[in-house]
């Protein structure tokens, strides 16, 4: 096991799109290994994904059971993850390991329904909400070379999103 | 050795502010840090980090043309200044109601009192004329715990006829 060199934006790779793993194999699976090694042995990360180590795979870790009172899924290996549906979307702050000392708001779904492999190749589904959903999402733009600096909203965009939902007719169950 | 200054400018909003006085700093070899600039009421207004190697009055003779063409008033202070060590906020307070006299006062009030730290606060005029509307947003750390921040907030709601919104923001690193 090690812990693996972290890219840090401005490097041009972490703007490179990542390819699907085809190989369920040893070398992936120690592969993996290292990655949530490196992911632990940072303070405070719930994620990371495999080209912020300079592996150009579509291999992503979550872990945000660290986070107190929300639902979560435990530590996931989530290998060629696909977002099969999408809803509700809300601005959190987030920042990253591949981006220091910077945080800035984001607009994310709230809701996903996650489709992935683990690193035996076996098929998974996930309904996610919120933190994690977040989470999975911030992921998997790395695996697309984007960072959340492409992504920033202003805090303006902050208020007038969340009056909108405080307004947004509510469902009534009776 | 260049030092830290903080450059305050203020006047009648016109496009080309911010391009040129910014030129004028980078001709004169000036590095420029973090900064706020934004409209308030027709203003234009910049308060702006600038490293530079000459004293206040040699920035502010390097500024002072562009200064003058686009009739805005400076300031230059020197300043214990550093990059790279941002404090993270932890909350997210809003305020809103109709507009009159004491809001920030009243609202901030109590929450300094409650050991809250403001990182950034913004607030807007909206509504009409006749009834204009008030609104607030504010980051800021709170060195007491959330609870004690929220118990004050209802309590201002209720007397002082606020709406108030607090939302812990838990930054996620990914």
């Amino acid at each position: 096991m090690a812990v693996l060199e972290i890219l840090v934006y401005p490097d041009p790779r972490l703007k490179q799109i990542s390819k699907p793993v085809t190989q369920f194999d040893g070398p992936l699976r120690s592969f993996v290994q290292d990655l949530e090694e490196t992911l632990r042995a940072g303070p405070g990360g719930v994620g990371i994904a495999a080209p912020q180590v300079g592996r150009f795979e579509r291999i992503i870790i979550v872990d945000v059971s660290s986070k107190p009172k929300i639902k979560h899924h435990g530590r996931l290996v989530l290998i060629n993850p696909e977002i099969l549906s999408q809803e509700g979307s809300a601005v959190g702050r987030e920042g990253c390991l591949s981006v220091p000392e910077y945080t800035g708001n984001v607009a994310r779904s709230k809701f996903i329904t996650l489709r992935a492999q683990d690193e035996f190749g076996k098929p998974l589904e996930f309904n996610m909400e919120r933190y994690e959903a977040r989470a999975v999402q911030h992921e998997m733009d790395h695996l697309d070379g984007l960072l959340l600096l492409d992504r920033l909203v202003s805090r303006r965009d902050l208020f007038r999103r969340q009056t909108q939902e405080a307004t947004a007719p509510k469902t009534k169950t009776s | 050795m260049k030092k830290w200054y903080m450059l305050t400018l203020v006047g009648q909003d016109r496009s080309g502010i911010v391009a040129q006085i910014t030129r004028a700093l980078y001709e004169g070899e000036c590095n420029l840090g973090e900064a706020s600039m934004v409209r308030l009421g027709g203003n234009f207004t910049v308060m702006l980090m600038v490293q530079f190697a000459g004293n206040e009055k040699a920035l502010d003779d390097l500024i002072g043309p562009t200064c003058r063409s686009f009739d805005l008033r400076h300031h230059v202070d020197a300043i214990e200044g550093e990059l790279l060590h941002h404090m993270e906020p932890d909350v997210r307070i809003t305020v809103y109601g109709a507009d009159r006299s004491g809001i920030i006062a009243e609202a901030t009030g109590v929450l300094a009192e409650k050991g809250f730290n403001i990182l950034n606060l913004e607030s807007d005029v909206g509504g009409t004329t006749q009834n204009p509307i008030y609104v607030m947003t504010i980051e800021g750390i709170a060195e007491q715990g959330i609870e004690v921040l929220e118990e004050a907030l209802q309590k201002l709601s209720r007397e002082k006829g606020l709406e108030t919104q607090l939302e812990p923001i838990d930054t996620l690193i990914g």
